[in-house]
């Protein structure tokens, strides 16, 4: 069930130069949420940040009834958003979109790059609670944009790559030494990132002949599929990025790889 | 208990609030969050004779106080919303109201006659003003002749409520109104969005897929304003007011430009559950006034 709710700021923490972590708390006990589901979030009151912005579900904490959304500040909105304080009420529609499958597969590869992490521990979370685990492949470009690590820890391995080379191995996600292992370790790839990442990555699956899923971003004006602005073009023609996804399968987009 | 009922030609609308096209779906995307049956109307997403894809990709960019979009009538065509959509959405306790577009003044009447024929469907909307097509729409709208060409066929084959919904981006609002109205138009719905542009810096390129777009919001309301304004005074049919209508308070002075019934559009997006406010708030704002019927704010902007 949509629902549109003020919630009320009880955690704000910056993790680097430009990213942070907003915990929110529900007047009432929260909708389920699933891994990849997303919420649009009234930052507003600006003639410049007119529109709510829609933001990846990070974490969700049935007991507390607590939301987090981790954010990296790209424009005003994200920027303002930053500025809110413990106490402050935000108005929140949620749960928004589809969510990532659960594969029969058992060797499960996690692809995020930047802030491409956000669906991943609700993912992991669910892949626990069906006994199954994943490799998470964090990328980003330098050592600092590699946050929140640890919390990914509980549900499987962690291997770590970026451009500048101070962590893990150097270069970008998918050169990765695991791509290069003749005997690759995974049957169902999941990936979210910067655009032309995700289409190596479901160009990898593709060669390889392995089921992926992507998550993707898109601008939007709703969130709810009133709009019509945030199109993919899929092999059934034009469908709203909010609601027929942001998850769909390679398979569904018409991406060149 | 104020009487909040008004009426566009044959049409009985039990209040002034509607939805605009394009900006409410098919009214069952907000079921979810709002009693949509307390809307006296919802005007549903363009369609067309054929089924459209619309525009490609980036179709929105964020502006001040506004957005512009490039969506393009991307809908199933009119036997698909007649057979498949129009059922799911028919027991709805408001009126459905099809915006009606095409590329040829054919398109227009062929999709006229088949909703004609639909029970039900006591009114359509002729937008002779989507300026995100390169056929039709919005060239139909900013020509004289042309707009009442296309009002005129439309008029010949519907027997029903006839509103035609003009284009901002004219010299003269007041004469295209003058000339649909002479044509056969029962009321007149304004404004469609105005054609504007954004640029990224950064990139040097546009942001739109299609370079230009429609501006809509509260970046539009006192142009809007005045149009409805100048329409009121130029024509005897009703007006329905639209154009960046974010409030209450909005929505009166829209009333007291001339306008019998408004439609909330673009701020649905922000609020899903908005246009149930503004009917509380123009209810409220009756009470605080004294007034008995929506009908004494019509045209009741006092000049002295």
């Amino acid at each position: 069930m949509k629902k549109i709710e003020d919630f009320t700021v009880i955690g704000h923490k910056w993790l680097n130069y430009s990213s942070y972590v907003i915990e929110l708390e529900a007047p009432e006990p929260l909708s389920p949420v699933r891994p990849g589901n997303f919420a649009e979030i009234e930052i507003g009151h600006s003639p410049h940040v007119f529109l709510r912005r829609p933001f990846s579900i990070f974490n969700v904490n049935m007991i507390n009834n607590t939301l987090s959304f981790y954010v990296k500040v790209i424009g005003e909105g994200t920027r303002a958003l930053g500025r809110a304080r413990k106490g402050d009420k935000v108005n929140i529609i949620y749960p928004l979109g589809n969510a990532f499958t659960i594969p029969e597969k058992n060797k499960i590869l996690v692809v995020a790059g930047g802030s491409g992490i956000a669906p991943f521990i609700l993912y992991g979370k669910e892949l626990q609670n069906h006994n199954k685990s994943a490799t998470f492949l964090i990328g980003a470009r330098k050592a600092e944009d590699i946050v929140l690590i640890e919390m990914f820890r509980p549900y499987g391995d962690i291997l770590i790559i970026t451009e500048d080379g101070l962590l893990g191995e150097k270069g970008m996600v998918t050169q990765h030494s695991i791509f290069r292992h003749d005997d690759f370790p995974c049957d169902h790839i999941v990936t979210c990132g910067p655009e032309p990442m995700m289409k190596a990555v479901a160009g990898l699956a593709r060669k390889k002949n392995i089921s992926c899923e992507v998550s993707l971003e898109n601008t939007m004006a709703c969130g709810f599929g009133a709009c019509l602005c945030c199109i993919v073009e899929t092999v059934d023609g034009n469908k709203c990025v909010c609601t027929e996804g942001p998850v769909f399968n390679i398979n569904q987009l018409t991406w060149q790889t | 208990m104020a009487d909040l009922s008004v009426s566009i030609h044959k049409l009985h609308l039990k209040n002034p609030v509607t939805t605009a096209s394009g900006t409410y779906g098919y009214g069952e995307e907000f079921v979810e969050f709002m009693d949509v049956n307390r809307l006296s109307a919802i005007f549903v997403k363009g369609i067309t004779l054929e089924h459209r894809e619309g525009n490609p990709y980036p179709r929105m960019a964020e502006t001040a106080s506004g957005m512009l979009n490039s969506v393009g009538l991307q809908n199933r065509g009119v036997d698909y919303f007649i057979r498949h959509i129009y059922p799911r959405v028919r027991n709805f306790d408001t009126h459905i109201i099809p915006n009606v577009n095409g590329s040829t003044i054919e398109d227009y009447v062929t999709v006229t006659r088949r909703l004609n024929e639909v029970k039900g469907i006591e009114a359509i909307e002729l937008n002779i003003s989507c300026p995100n097509v390169k056929a039709g729409g919005m060239a139909f709208g900013i020509n004289r002749k042309s707009a009442m060409e296309a009002t005129r066929a439309v008029r010949d084959v519907y027997d029903k409520t006839l509103i035609v919904k003009l284009s901002p981006n004219v010299t003269d609002i007041a004469d295209m109104a003058r000339a649909v109205v002479d044509a056969g138009a029962d009321a007149i719905s304004l404004v469609n969005t105005f054609l504007g542009m954004a640029i990224n810096a950064e990139t040097r390129k546009p942001i739109l897929g299609t370079i230009t777009g429609g501006l809509s919001g509260p970046a539009i309301k006192p142009i809007a304003l005045r149009m409805v304004w100048d329409v009121f005074k130029a024509v005897k049919v009703p007006v329905i007011g639209m154009g960046g209508i974010m409030n209450a308070a909005d929505a009166i002075e829209f009333i007291l430009a001339g306008s019998t019934a408004i439609q909330v559009g673009t701020a649905n997006f922000i609020d899903p559950t908005v246009s149930i406010k503004i009917l509380e708030g123009i209810k409220d704002y009756m009470s605080r006034h004294g007034v008995n019927s929506v009908n004494e704010l019509i045209g009741g902007m006092q000049l002295s």
